[in-house]
């Protein structure tokens, strides 16, 4: 099933330029019962519905366009999530914790200009301009799953740059065996951080085979467009076998590290959220199950789907990890 | 005088009516009426919502008491059966939703997440304890179980404990607003605690 689903599509066609037809099929319910309910007095329910349940923050304004981006033909999905899914429904607590506080708060973030320090055991390090680290590297768009340890999970069209291609300009040294990310620390810009929810920064890392792996992506853009705040401008992480929190947001600082570094949800809740944190439907996180998975965006009668081993990237990903007990290493 | 008798007459409709708004704003939301949207995760924003209200009108229906005696007007009594059986309603929605549409009626699951998951079971005994107070809120019930009936009522704290537990245990990492719930019902307790204490004082 997985690799039917991830099959090359006919043409490549940016899922940006066929946006009106997507956001028709995502629509829930069919358009001629909402007229009809809409002439039923719907204005005034809606306004007590803005009283009483969060409402869905206004379609966010698009960002710029990248130009000369390509799409990957390896990484296709059907069923991608709209624009309106993607960054309207988002857990980045430097900007609040409920799932419409990024989109409202992250606009304050200030992205340009933004520059990453790069530290530790590798040969090249220093501090590097956003456009530095972009320059020499063509532009992809690859439409991946992404699974919260929440148990939900959607499909984005992220426009990146493998990390392993980035990672290799600074000529990390043998000692090198893991990769840490840090998050922007900023309590004036990010007004989460002044409560401490986290140990700030947000830190994250990965062994440094996970992150040579070609399916870790460094990533700019969604959609054809530049990276909204909420979803982590300018430059994030995506691990797509991994529960999403591994994916660290508006990263200012790489570093090369001979241990394992010491990540945000794992000192928060060892027992939780594992630094490993691979999508596995065998694993339970000790609250819920994580056999299944919640698709964002559909009605609320639709069912849940099963969640894959390594969310669906088992046959790329698992032999990084022979060997080892899965329920230890969660 | 009498605008006075009147605006007693309208507390209950008032009362209500503040009561049935939030299902009106979530069916709204459910049905996508104008602007209204439960978000791209609705199953998750249902639960969220039907719990927190129940939580809500649990510690309103426990703010009559201390109203009455603060404000000396006894009217206020008229409506806290009513404001205790919308809470109880919200907390069967609540499981209805959890029921339905989280787990799908996939009994089995329904029992692995029981036996598996101490704030499931919490949330479940909360729901439990506010059976009985559901069942004997009629006049009748009242005038058969008498005293008792006022003591079999007392549950509503355990119930209210309970539920406030099981929201507290399933925060990712904020527990700021649970806590919040837990010091209302601690400042509702003690409230009651002191009035005993006087009342027992003035016995001797």
């Amino acid at each position: 099933m997985t690799r039917k689903r991830m099959s090359p599509r006919a043409g490549h066609i940016l899922p940006s330029e066929i946006t009106s037809e997507r956001d028709y099929f995502d629509k829930p319910s069919p358009i001629a019962r909402r007229d009809v309910l809409k002439t039923l007095g719907g204005g005034m329910l809606a306004s007590l519905a803005a009283g009483s349940v969060t409402p869905a923050t206004a379609a966010t304004e698009r960002t710029a366009k990248i130009a000369g981006v390509k799409p990957s033909s390896r990484y296709r999905l059907d069923d991608v999530n709209s624009w309106e899914d993607i960054t309207t429904y988002n857990n980045f607590y430097e900007f609040g914790l409920d799932k419409s506080d990024p989109a409202r708060n992250a606009g304050r973030m200030k992205v340009k200009p933004w520059s990453v320090e790069v530290t530790g055991e590798a040969d090249k390090t220093g501090v590097f301009t956003l456009e530095d680290i972009l320059r020499p590297h063509p532009l992809e768009e690859r439409i991946y799953r992404f699974r919260c340890v929440e148990a939900w999970s959607r499909v984005v069209p992220w426009v990146g740059i493998p990390l392993a291609d980035v990672l290799k300009r600074f000529d990390p040294n043998s000692r090198a065996k893991y990769v840490e990310f840090t998050t922007l620390m900023d309590p004036m810009q990010m007004p989460g951080q002044r409560r401490a929810v986290l140990d700030w920064p947000y830190v994250e890392g990965l062994r440094i085979d996970e992150a040579m792996h070609p399916l870790a992506l460094l990533v700019v853009g969604v959609y054809g467009h530049w990276l909204p705040n909420q979803n982590g401008a300018p430059l994030r992480l995506i691990v797509p076998w991994k529960y999403g929190f591994k994916s660290v947001k508006s990263i200012v600082r790489i570093r090369f590290t001979a241990r394992q570094p010491r990540t945000s949800w794992n000192l928060a809740a060892s027992n939780e959220y594992g630094f490993y944190a691979n999508v596995n439907p065998a694993v339970d996180h000790p609250r819920w199950s994580q056999a299944k998975e919640r698709r964002i965006g559909q009605s609320f009668l639709a069912p849940r789907v099963d969640t894959l081993a390594f969310n669906g990237y088992a046959d790329e990903v698992s032999s990084l990890y022979r060997g080892m007990d899965l329920r230890r290493f969660y | 005088m009498m605008a006075v008798a009147g605006a007693w007459r309208a507390l209950k409709p008032v009362a209500f009516i503040a009561a049935l708004l939030p299902l009106l704003g979530l069916i709204a939301a459910l049905l996508q009426m104008g602007s209204a949207s439960l978000g791209p995760n609705p199953v998750r924003e249902l639960l969220h919502a039907t719990g927190k209200e129940s939580l809500n009108w649990l510690l309103i229906t426990l703010l009559i008491s201390p109203i009455r005696e603060i404000s000396g007007q006894w009217q206020w009594l008229t409506i806290r059966r009513m404001l205790g059986l919308w809470a109880f309603f919200y907390a069967l929605l609540h499981l209805a939703v959890y029921v339905i549409l989280e787990l799908e009626l996939d009994w089995s699951e329904l029992t692995q997440e029981i036996i598996r998951r101490p704030f499931i079971l919490v949330g479940l005994a909360s729901l439990l304890a506010l059976l009985p107070l559901a069942a004997t809120s009629t006049q009748r019930m009242m005038r058969r179980l008498k005293k008792r009936w006022q003591q079999l009522h007392y549950l509503i704290y355990p119930a209210t404990a309970l539920a406030i537990w099981h929201y507290y245990w399933q925060v990712k990492a904020d527990v700021l607003e649970p806590l919040v719930y837990a010091s209302a019902l601690v400042l509702l307790l003690s409230w009651r605690a002191l009035q005993r204490s006087n009342a027992f004082g003035r016995l001797d």
